[in-house]
């Protein structure tokens, strides 16, 4: 394994050395996070996280030390192969329309005994929630390929999915903003950056099938909670609670309307 | 006879009523009503966090209005628009020392920045127009976004009459003024930028030394 991870630092390495190091002003970003992201398509740092998701998902832990190897992420106990394809769902143990985070939650706390408040009272990227983000890129390495398939049959998915499409409408805040003032039309952008537009299946596709990511501004791997944080930060919202049913809605809007396309889990990102 | 003018009538009340709600359900939106789920939703989902208070989830007539397109892109919504228009405008206060245009080296510097006002910043961060975010101004800068239109040679397009300037001071204070649904945040009605701020931004875009006017 360390010998994997220096290899696959050094590639990186060199990679983003030839990509900025020779960037021109005539390429727009986009160009240039495309070559970047084909160069190492077969070496996403994502995989250090996945590899460690593996260990965590594999090793007992918690007051119950017990695995995650028994949790049900909608299609069946244990089946982890496209199982981040068809969330968010309904469960009916919980009574609730879950994403993966949430239901990774659920699963800790039943099967572990590691009650979720510290999980969601914690910082992004250290103690619980790495651990929780590791555990969020093994998952979704096993839908990668997988075409988008989120059922909205049950009466809780539609309610949370017309839900989530009044809170991406939802206007307010000192700057006036919705999820819609970036994400509601085609071809739009912030200064160099491309929006997808999530009310449409190429735009949704676009969005919800490359999250969770790397993104190589920050060095980090964001799982779609972490996504939805950011956005909010920027709407100069307050702060959206980590699981919280906006966030399970808004998912839920974006994987619905996103049905069909294909899953490119974990993404690379700016 | 008698009996027989009673029941057109009625045939004939009967038929308007159903009419009307034809046209009501075809034809007339209403705006969103409250949806006291959606409502328990939001109000459980989000923590205050630094400068951020959950106060920010509280909307006004306009934000409740624009967070519905259905309605305020209807023809009822037209005149509902015309309304928050009225509303905003009322908001704008002229320059107080009556001096339009300031200094665009500073209307640049505050178009460059898009910080501020986020629960990362403190109250005592700047906040920024952010206008290359949405717009084109100077084309020297080759990062900017396009969900505004481009403001390249905005003064040299349109002069400096008096209607211009105020036209421009209006639209930076409160864009809500013109179109009740523009996607530009309300600079002044939520004291994002200050007088002296948004007279250097004039300057940008309608000063004939500014680099836009070249």
């Amino acid at each position: 394994m360390a010998p994997a991870s220096t290899l696959l630092k050094r590639s990186l390495i060199s990679s983003l050395f030839i990509v900025f190091g020779q960037s021109s002003f005539a390429q727009t970003a986009a160009d240039d996070i495309a070559k970047y992201r084909e160069m190492i398509a077969d070496g996403n740092p994502a995989e250090l996280y996945e590899m460690s998701g593996e260990e965590l998902w594999k090793k007992p832990a918690g007051p119950k030390s017990a695995t995650l190897e028994k949790c049900d992420l909608g299609l069946g106990p244990g089946v982890v192969d496209g199982a981040a394809a068809v969330l968010p769902k309904y469960f009916k143990d919980t009574n609730r329309v879950q994403d993966l985070e949430s239901r990774l939650m659920t699963c800790m706390d039943k099967l572990q005994g590691i009650p979720s408040q510290g999980i969601i009272d914690a910082k992004f990227g250290v103690g619980p929630k790495k651990d929780m983000d590791a555990i969020v890129a093994y998952i979704v390495t096993h839908s990668k390929g997988k075409k988008i398939n989120v059922s909205t049959a049950h009466p809780k998915e539609k309610e949370m999915y017309d839900m989530g499409k009044r809170a991406f409408f939802f206007e307010s805040g000192p700057f006036d903003f919705s999820c819609a003032s970036c994400h509601g039309a085609t071809s739009k952008r912030i200064r160099l950056q491309d929006l997808p537009n999530l009310t449409t299946q190429d735009g949704a596709a676009l969005g919800w099938g490359y999250w969770p990511a790397y993104r190589v501004s920050s060095g980090q791997f964001w799982t779609m909670q972490q996504r939805l944080n950011d956005c909010f930060r920027q709407q100069r919202f307050p702060f959206p609670i980590y699981g919280s049913d906006v966030t399970i809605a808004l998912s839920m809007y974006m994987a619905k309307n996103a049905n069909g396309g294909i899953i490119q889990t974990p993404g690379l990102k700016r | 006879m008698k009996t027989l003018m009673m029941t057109s009538t009625k045939y004939f009340f009967s038929l308007l009523l159903g009419c009307s709600a034809l046209a009501m359900s075809v034809n007339v939106y209403a705006q969103q009503k409250a949806d006291p789920q959606f409502e328990k939703m939001m109000k459980n989902s989000f923590r205050a966090e630094g400068i951020a208070g959950l106060d920010r989830i509280d909307q006004d007539a306009t934000q409740k209005f624009c967070s519905d397109p259905k309605f305020s892109s209807s023809k009822a919504g037209a005149a509902k628009a015309i309304e928050i228009q009225t509303i905003n405008m009322a908001t704008i206060k002229q320059p107080s020392d009556g001096k339009y245009v300031g200094d665009w080296k500073g209307g640049e510097a505050i178009a460059q920045s898009g910080r501020g006002a986020t629960w990362t910043d403190s109250s005592t961060t700047p906040v920024g127009g952010g206008c290359y975010n949405c717009h084109e101004i100077d084309k020297k800068e080759i990062s900017y976004g396009n969900i505004g239109p481009s403001l390249w040679n905005y003064g040299k397009n349109r002069g400096n009459s008096q209607e211009v300037m105020v036209y421009t001071w209006n639209r930076i204070n409160n864009s809500k003024a013109y179109n009740a649904c523009s996607n530009m945040p309300r600079f002044a009605h939520f004291k994002l930028l200050n007088e002296k701020q948004i007279q250097d931004l004039m300057a940008l875009l309608l000063d004939p030394q500014s680099p836009v006017n070249q």
